[in-house]
């Protein structure tokens, strides 16, 4: 193990330079993220993720955002156990009626204030599953979304694009924001 | 002892049933079946329903011999397999709940998969009136001090969503009851009426991580019922794929269990790996997790001649790095302490539940669908199928451990002698109904489809049966005696999927 643990150590690391924040999650949060909250978390949320129905294939992108390539703790952003120590609700997969009562007490759950962010093509409409007898739809059917970001799954890489969204500084990336505030 | 075929010839062969054969029988075979499940002749490969029918898909181990055999319902009932056979349990309580057929003589009759939120009831068949939300009673555990720990079903982890309903005695688990569903997406309604490439697209969502083996067997089953053949680059190619696939799963799951068991570093450097073959993937044929690439009648990407070559030294990478992980597992006394004698499975639980993949393997079940029945192109492919006896979440790390060294020859073997040749053949509609079944080998286990395609070409019904039916019940038996805090860590040895599960 010591072996490893040098290596780790004298090894260049393998996280790679940041994205930059993508610009239409950038448009679609400048109407729900207000600048006095973003000062009062400054650049750390903690974010909880709900699988609402999924097929699982987002689950696995939104894991691989802890590996060492993307490291997502790096931006203040982490993973929590609860809802109750979450800033951010990710939220995958079409609603199934089967979860619609889970994901409601686990948005209630989340103190305020807080985000919702739908992953995936099947967060926004239900996707391919839209219309089945199971689902109740995309997750703004049950609660109130902030963000979405698409891909069936989206990649490591367009998750950390939104999300980085949401701790960009106001003003610095986008100075037409300053309406939102 | 009867073959499989002689329970065949008791019943009326159905026409245009590929590639193995499917016959109606009276409800009098039907029965024996269960009992011989039940005396261990058979495994049960599926248990599933229509509107006004029942089928059970049967694996004869011994002869290597499938088949299918079907019972109508006229009158909404069937004798129930779960009498005999606890498999069988709860695909009865699933068909019951979608189809609203009796299993009659049933040994539960509690729900599985509705549970009352629906909009219907019987939503595959009589399409009833809702009846709202009842309570659900986990069966009882009786003793002194005895308390029950409910969990999720959203956990605390990036995971997939399921009740566990435990019963401890202080830090020993008594029983384990399971209750699943959450993630019923209702995708055999929606299979109902669609086109091969929107059931395509359906069948590779059923459970992500194995987006590739589901695509693959929809795809086979397909193919089977239409009489076609995908050109054999294609078939080679779907090959790649599925290797890739259980290569990313295997790292990903063997972090993930030392995770369980607090050690952070072998889950760091297994994520690596992982990461480096869904780079490799999306870099070969455009998708990290190779959705929508395989289809009836082949593939959608071709590897280039680049992909081919970056793929050789990325298979030697990964077996320098990973050969040093293994040795870090085989040596870290403390790891082993929590993985050794952990969540035994007994062989004759998972030999009677045709337990498939590394649980089965684990605990000395020998199959693999790419060796028996076997398929295209592993007849020319050389690999071996480790077994074990000892059953703990040991052998489920060591079993996986040695499919990585499988997959990474296999993926070798893949690129060396891809042959030239078209990508795809058109499935035409056969112009009669048709039906065809296919077991394919995903990195969970062997997963069923079984389709009947309509004149036109539509399917009229497609059943798709993930590994996890048959190792979900057997995780409750595993847990059964460890303690509470060691259950994420043999759940994950298992990795069962929930998607694939509630369907």
């Amino acid at each position: 193990m010591r072996k490893h643990l040098l290596q780790g150590l004298i090894r260049k690391p393998l996280t790679e330079a940041a994205p930059t924040a993508d610009d239409a999650a950038l448009t679609e949060l400048a109407a729900s993220l207000e600048r006095a909250a973003r000062r009062r978390l400054g650049r750390s949320l903690s974010i909880r993720a709900v699988d609402a129905g999924s097929c699982n294939g987002c689950e696995l992108e939104i894991h691989a955002l802890n590996n060492a390539f993307y490291d997502l703790e790096r931006f203040g952003l982490r993973f929590v156990a609860s809802p109750r120590h979450a800033d951010v609700l990710l939220v995958t997969g079409p609603v199934t009626h089967n979860m619609r009562e889970a994901l409601e007490r686990t948005w209630r759950a989340t103190p305020d204030p807080k985000w919702v962010v739908a992953v995936g093509d099947c967060a926004r409409d239900g996707g391919l599953f839209a219309g089945s007898y199971a689902v109740a739809g995309g997750v703004s059917a049950v609660v109130p979304v902030d963000l979405h970001i698409a891909g069936c799954p989206p990649s490591p890489l367009q998750l950390l694009k939104g999300l980085l969204a949401l701790v960009e500084p106001p003003g610095k990336a986008r100075p037409t924001e300053a309406k939102a505030g | 002892m009867p073959a499989l075929a002689d329970i065949l010839q008791q019943g009326r062969a159905v026409r245009g049933h590929r590639p193995w054969p499917r016959a109606i029988v009276a409800p009098d075979v039907w029965t024996s079946v269960g009992e011989r499940l039940a005396a261990g002749q058979l495994t049960l490969l599926g248990l599933w329903g229509e509107a006004d029918c029942v089928h059970l898909a049967l694996l004869d181990e011994t002869r290597a011999k499938i088949g299918v055999v079907s019972l109508p319902c006229p009158d909404g009932r069937f004798p129930s397999v779960g009498r005999h056979h606890p498999p069988a349990i709860r695909p009865e309580r699933t068909i019951r709940d979608l189809f609203g057929l009796e299993p009659v003589g049933a040994p539960d009759a509690r729900p599985w998969l509705d549970h009352g939120r629906w909009p219907l009831r019987q939503p595959l068949g009589p399409r009833l009136p809702a009846l709202g939300p009842l309570p659900y009673r986990f069966l009882p555990a009786e003793g002194e001090s005895l308390h029950q720990i409910p969990v999720g079903p959203v956990h605390a982890g990036i995971i997939e969503p399921g009740h566990f309903r435990f019963t401890a005695g202080g830090e020993t688990v008594v029983r384990l009851e399971e209750r699943l569903g959450y993630v019923h997406k209702g995708i055999e309604g929606l299979m109902a009426g669609a086109d091969l490439g929107r059931a395509a697209q359906l069948a590779g969502r059923t459970s992500g991580d194995s987006t590739v083996a589901y695509a693959l067997a929809f795809a086979r089953a397909a193919e089977a019922a239409l009489g076609i053949e995908p050109p054999s680059r294609a078939v080679w190619l779907r090959a790649l794929m599925a290797e890739l696939e259980r290569l990313a799963n295997h790292f990903g799951d063997i972090g993930a269990i030392c995770n369980d068991a607090s050690f952070a570093l072998m889950h760091a450097h297994c994520g690596v790996l992982r990461e480096r073959v869904l780079r490799a993937a999306d870099a070969c044929f455009g998708h990290r997790l190779m959705r929508d690439r395989v289809v009836p009648g082949g593939v959608t990407a071709d590897l280039d001649a680049a992909g081919g070559a970056a793929l050789r030294p990325l298979v030697a990478e990964l077996r320098r790095l990973f050969a040093a992980l293994v040795e870090l597992y085989d040596n870290t006394a403390s790891l082993q302490d929590r993985t050794v004698a952990s969540g035994i499975l007994k062989p004759e639980l998972a030999r009677r539940f045709g337990a498939g993949g590394f649980v089965g393997r684990a605990s000395g079940r020998d199959f693999d669908a790419r060796r028996a029945p076997g398929y295209a192109p592993y007849d020319a492919l050389h690999f071996h199928v480790p077994v074990r006896e000892d059953g703990d979440v040991n052998a489920r790390v060591w079993i996986r451990i040695g499919e990585v060294g499988q997959s990474l020859s296999l993926v070798e073997q893949i690129v060396d002698g891809l042959p030239d040749g078209p990508l795809s053949v058109r499935p035409a509609g056969a112009g009669e109904p048709r039906e065809g079944l296919a077991l394919v080998e995903g990195f969970r286990g062997d997963i069923l489809a079984w389709l009947r395609l309509g004149a036109d070409g539509t399917v009229a019904r497609c059943h798709l049966r993930d590994p996890s039916w048959f190792q979900w019940p057997l995780l409750e038996a595993a847990i059964e005696g460890n303690i509470v805090a060691d259950f994420p860590l043999c759940n994950k040895s298992f990795n069962c999927s929930y998607s694939g599960h509630d369907l």
